[in-house]
C-alpha cells in the first residue's frame, strides 16, 4: 500500500460498514449480527496491528529515550542514548513521522476547513488500544448478551412492584449495531487531524453512549440516566464550542498541527488562550466525568454491563483525557492548572463516595471517575506522558474489571454486593481475572496500574518542587499532590472492599449463591486476555523503560511535553504511593477480609460522614435543587403562561370566529335560503292552483283560448272606454 | 276605388261569420282531421280580413303578401298535422281527439 495511512481509514471504515449492514439487516441477522460486528473489529485490529508495527519500524517507536532533555533533568532510564541520536535511515525524521491526507471540506472567503487523518505515535497507540479492547468485549458481549437473542426478554427490572411483568422482544442486533457505530466514532475520533472532525465524532461517541445506556429503555432509570448523560455532556460540550470558535476566529484553522504552528509563532496569547483552553477543556470535563459534570457517569451503568466496559471505563471517557493530550499545546499554564485542580479534586471526591457504595458497578463507576481525574491530574502537572500511559494501561485493568463484575452480575443475577460473597469457588476463572485487575487498579507492584500511576505521582511531585513555595502556587501544589496519595491508598481500600466483599467470605445470600456458576468461555477468554494484558502493559520488556511510553515519547504528538521528573522524585513519589497503597490493602484486609472490625460499626460512628458520602457529596441532590428545580419551576410558569395566554387568545380567536360563522350561517340559513325557497314555494303553490286548466281535451282549451281572448278583448274594451272617456 | 265596391263592413261580416264558423268547429269535433279543417277557415278568415284591410293603408300590396303566407304556411302546418294524425291513429286506431289525453298528469 502507498500510504499506511489508509490501512488506519479502512480499519475506521469497518465498524461503519458493519454498522450499515446491521442496520439494514435488523431483527432478522439474529446471532450472525455479532459475528459481523466482532469481524469487522477484530478487522480493525488486525489492521491497526499491521500499522502498529509498521510504524514501530518506520518511526523508531521503540528506540529508548530519544526525547530532548529538558535542562538541568536527570533523564535516569538505564539507556544511554544520546539526544542527537540519527534516525533509522528510512527517510523519516525521528518524531516527525505521521501519514496524513486530507480532504477539502468547505471554505468561507479565505477560510478553508480541511478534513483529514493523521497517524501518529499517540493515534496509533490509542488505536491498538480501542480497537482491541473493543474487539475483547464484542466477542464478550456475545455471550453476555445472548439472553436477548430469547424471544420474548422478560426484564423485572422495567416494571414496579405489582405491575404485570413485561415481555418484550430480544434486542440483540441493535446491541451491536449500536456498538458498530461507536467503534466508527471512537476510531473516527482518535484519526481525526483537526479539531472539527473530532467534535464531530465527539457527538457521535454521546450519542451512541445516549443510545446504549438507555438500552433496556423500558426501565426508568435507564432512560432517565441516557437523558441526563446527554444532556450533561452538552453542558460541557457548550464550552468545546466557545473554543473551536476562538480557535477559528484568532487562528482560523482547525487542523492540530497548524494550530500548533500557529500557537509557536504566538497568533493567540493571554486571556484568550487560557479561554480557548478552558472551553475546550470544558467539554473533556464533560465526557470525561470530571468534578463538577461527573454526575452522569454512575447513572450510566444503566446501560448493559459490556457497554460499561468499553464506553464508560475504556475508551469513551478516556476521549477527554485524549483530547486534553492531543490538544496539550492549546493549554495556558493558568488552564493546565486548573485541569490539575480538577482532575485531584474528582479523584479525591470519587474515590471518598467509592468507599460506601454497594452497587458492584456504581463502585467501579466512581472508580472510573477517580482514575479518570488522575489523568487530568497527570496532564495538568505536565505529565503528558504520564497522564496517557496511565489512560491506556487504565483502559485495560477497568474494562477488565467491568467484564468481571458483568460476569459475576450474569451469574449472580444481582449488582448489591451485600448478597454476594464467598463467590471464589462458584467463578475461579473470574475471582482471579478480577483479582488481577484489581492488584493493577490498586497500584500494587509489578502490575500495569503500578508504572503509570507513579509516573503521575512523581511528575505531581515534580510540579510541587518546582513550583513556587508561596503564594498561590505553594498551597495548591502540595494540595494536589496530598489528594493523589490519598487518592491511591483510597482507591487500593475499596478496590478490595470490593473483591473480598464479592468473592471471600460467607455467602450472605443463598439464593444468589446457588444461582451463581461460572460464565461461558466467550466471556472467559477476553477476560484472561485483558487480564494478562493488565498484568504486563506496564512493562518495559528490556527496553529500559515501559513500552507505551516509549511508544508515546518516539513521536511528534508528545514533542516537547515527555520531559521526565529527576529519578530521586520518581522514587520519593514511589514510595509514597506504595505507603498509601499497602495502608489501603491493610484497612481493606482488617475491615473485609479477615472482618477484625465492623465497617457497619465505623459507620455508625461516623454518621455524618457516612451520609455524606452515602448520597455521593450530594451532588445529584445540589444540583436538583439548584438548576432542575428552578428550571422546572421556571418551565411551569412559563406553562402557564402559555396555558392562560396564549392559548386563551388563540382559543378566544377560535371560538369568536365559530360564533361569528354561525351567525353568518343563521343569516344564510333564514334569509337567503328563505327567499329562494319563498319563490319556489310560490311557483309551485300557483302551479298547483293552475293544474286543473289543464284537462287534456283539446276541445275545452279551444274553448278556454276562445273563452279567455273574449275576455281580455272585453276587458281591454272596457278599459280603453273608460279612459277615453 | 269603385262605386260597385264591397263594403268593408261586409268583408268582416263574412269574415267574422268564416271564424266563428272555424272556431265552432274546433270545439266541436271529436275527429281530428274536423279540427283541422276548422283552423283552415280560422286562418282563411284572418286572411280575408288581411286583404280587406289592405286597401285602405298606404303600404301597397303587405296585406296581400301577408295572405299569401298565411296560405303557404297553414299548407305546411296541415302536412305536420296529418302526419301527427297517422302518427295518432297507429297508436290508437283511431283519430278521436278525446282519446289522447295520456299526457295529462
Amino acid at each position: 500500500m502507498q500510504d499506511p495511512g489508509l490501512l488506519y481509514v479502512i480499519a475506521v471504515l469497518l465498524p461503519l460498514a458493519s454498522f450499515l449492514i446491521l442496520l439494514l439487516g435488523g431483527k432478522r441477522l439474529g446471532i450472525v449480527a455479532a459475528y459481523i460486528a466482532t469481524a469487522a473489529i477484530g478487522g480493525a485490529f488486525v489492521l491497526s496491528a499491521i500499522g502498529l508495527v509498521r510504524y514501530a519500524r518506520e518511526g523508531d517507536l521503540f528506540t529508548a529515550s530519544h526525547h530532548e532533555p529538558a535542562a538541568g533533568q536527570d533523564h535516569g532510564h538505564g539507556a544511554a542514548a544520546p539526544a542527537e541520536e540519527p534516525s533509522g535511515g528510512h527517510g523519516t525524521k525521528d518524531g516527525t513521522l505521521v501519514w496524513k491526507g486530507q480532504i477539502r471540506w468547505a471554505a468561507f472567503g479565505h477560510d478553508v476547513i480541511r478534513l483529514g487523518y493523521a497517524v501518529d505515535n499517540l493515534t496509533v497507540v490509542m488505536f491498538a488500544m480501542v480497537t482491541l479492547v473493543a474487539t475483547l468485549i464484542h466477542i464478550y458481549s456475545i455471550g453476555y448478551m445472548h439472553e436477548e437473542l430469547h424471544e420474548p426478554v422478560h426484564d423485572p427490572l422495567a416494571v414496579e412492584p405489582g405491575e404485570p411483568p413485561l415481555e418484550r422482544p430480544g434486542r440483540f442486533p441493535r446491541f451491536f449495531t449500536y456498538l458498530s457505530l461507536f467503534c466508527f466514532s471512537m476510531l473516527g475520533l482518535v484519526l481525526s487531524d483537526n479539531i472539527f472532525l473530532v467534535f464531530v465524532f465527539w457527538e457521535l461517541v454521546g450519542v451512541c453512549s445516549y443510545l446504549l445506556i438507555g438500552f433496556y429503555y423500558e426501565r426508568r432509570s435507564a432512560y432517565r440516566a441516557a437523558i441526563k448523560a446527554f444532556v450533561t455532556n452538552r453542558v460541557g460540550d457548550f464550552g468545546f464550542l466557545i473554543g473551536l470558535a476562538i480557535i477559528w476566529t484568532t487562528l482560523g484553522t482547525f487542523n492540530f498541527e497548524e494550530i500548533r504552528a500557529a500557537l509557536a509563532d504566538g497568533k493567540l496569547t493571554g486571556a484568550l488562550l487560557t479561554v480557548a483552553g478552558l472551553g475546550i477543556f470544558c467539554g473533556c470535563v464533560g465526557k470525561s466525568a470530571q468534578f463538577p459534570l461527573h454526575v452522569w457517569l454512575p447513572d450510566a451503568m444503566e446501560g448493559p454491563t459490556p457497554v460499561s466496559a468499553l464506553i464508560h471505563a475504556a475508551t469513551m471517557v478516556a476521549a477527554g483525557v485524549y483530547l486534553v493530550g492531543r490538544f496539550f499545546f492549546l493549554f495556558s499554564p493558568t488552564a493546565l492548572l486548573i485541569i490539575a485542580m480538577v482532575g485531584a479534586i474528582t479523584l479525591f471526591m470519587a474515590g471518598t463516595i467509592a468507599i460506601v457504595q454497594t452497587d458492584i458497578k456504581r463502585v467501579l463507576a466512581y472508580s472510573t471517575i477517580s482514575q479518570l481525574g488522575y489523568m487530568m491530574l497527570g496532564l495538568g502537572v505536565g505529565g503528558w506522558l504520564a497522564g496517557l500511559f496511565h489512560l491506556i494501561t487504565h483502559a485495560f485493568f477497568k474494562a477488565l474489571l467491568f467484564m468481571c463484575s458483568g460476569s459475576v452480575i450474569h451469574a449472580a443475577g444481582t449488582q448489591e454486593m451485600p448478597q454476594m460473597g464467598g463467590l471464589l469457588k462458584k467463578m475461579p476463572i473470574t475471582a482471579i481475572t478480577m483479582l488481577v485487575g484489581t492488584l493493577a487498579i490498586a497500584g500494587i507492584p509489578f502490575f500495569s496500574g503500578y508504572y503509570s500511576k507513579d509516573a503521575i505521582l512523581a511528575y505531581a511531585l515534580h510540579f510541587w518542587q518546582q513550583a513556587p513555595q508561596t503564594g498561590l502556587y505553594g498551597v495548591i501544589a502540595p494540595t494536589l499532590f496530598v489528594l493523589a496519595v490519598g487518592g491511591a491508598a483510597i482507591t487500593a481500600f475499596y478496590m478490595f472492599r470490593l473483591w473480598f466483599m464479592t468473592f471471600v467470605g460467607k455467602p450472605r445470600d443463598h439464593h444468589v449463591y446457588e444461582h451463581a456458576h461460572e460464565s461461558p468461555p466467550t466471556m472467559t477468554v477476553p477476560l484472561i486476555v485483558l487480564a494478562v494484558l493488565s498484568w504486563c502493559a506496564g512493562y518495559s520488556f528490556g527496553l529500559g523503560q515501559p513500552v507505551i511510553e516509549l511508544a508515546l515519547q518516539n513521536g511528534p504528538a508528545g514533542q516537547g511535553f515527555t520531559a521526565h521528573p529527576p529519578h530521586a522524585t520518581h522514587e520519593l513519589a514511589g514510595t509514597f504511593a506504595l505507603g498509601a497503597v499497602i495502608v489501603g490493602v491493610v484497612l481493606a484486609v482488617i475491615f473485609y477480609g479477615v472482618r477484625l472490625l465492623s465497617p457497619d460499626e465505623v459507620a455508625a460512628q461516623f454518621p455524618r460522614l457516612y451520609r455524606f458520602l452515602w448520597h455521593k457529596w450530594y451532588f445529584d441532590e445540589l444540583y436538583a435543587a439548584a438548576l432542575v428545580r428552578p428550571v422546572l419551576a421556571f418551565s411551569r410558569k412559563v406553562r402557564a403562561f402559555d396555558w392562560n395566554i396564549i392559548d386563551g387568545i388563540v382559543d378566544g380567536v377560535a371560538y369568536w370566529t365559530a360564533r361569528l360563522a354561525s351567525a353568518d350561517g343563521r343569516f344564510d340559513f333564514w334569509i337567503i335560503d328563505g327567499i329562494v325557497n319563498l319563490v319556489g314555494e310560490v311557483t309551485y303553490w300557483c302551479g298547483e292552483r293552475l293544474r286543473w286548466l289543464q284537462t287534456g281535451r283539446i276541445r275545452q282549451y279551444i274553448v278556454f283560448l276562445v273563452v279567455g281572448t273574449v275576455a281580455v278583448l272585453a276587458l281591454l274594451f272596457y278599459v280603453t272606454t273608460l279612459f277615453a272617456r | 276605388m269603385s262605386e260597385a265596391a264591397i263594403p268593408l263592413e261586409g268583408v268582416l261580416l263574412v269574415s267574422a261569420a268564416m271564424f266563428v264558423c272555424g272556431t265552432l268547429c274546433m270545439a266541436t269535433k271529436r275527429n281530428a282531421v274536423g279540427i283541422l279543417m276548422g283552423v283552415e277557415l280560422v286562418l282563411n278568415a284572418s286572411n280575408l280580413n288581411f286583404v280587406a284591410f289592405a286597401r285602405y293603408t298606404p303600404f301597397g300590396l303587405d296585406g296581400q303578401m301577408f295572405a299569401l303566407f298565411g296560405i303557404v304556411m297553414p299548407a305546411a302546418e296541415a302536412a305536420i298535422a296529418l302526419a301527427i294524425i297517422l302518427a295518432f291513429y297507429n297508436t290508437h286506431l283511431t283519430v278521436d281527439v278525446d282519446r289522447a289525453s295520456e299526457l295529462k298528469l
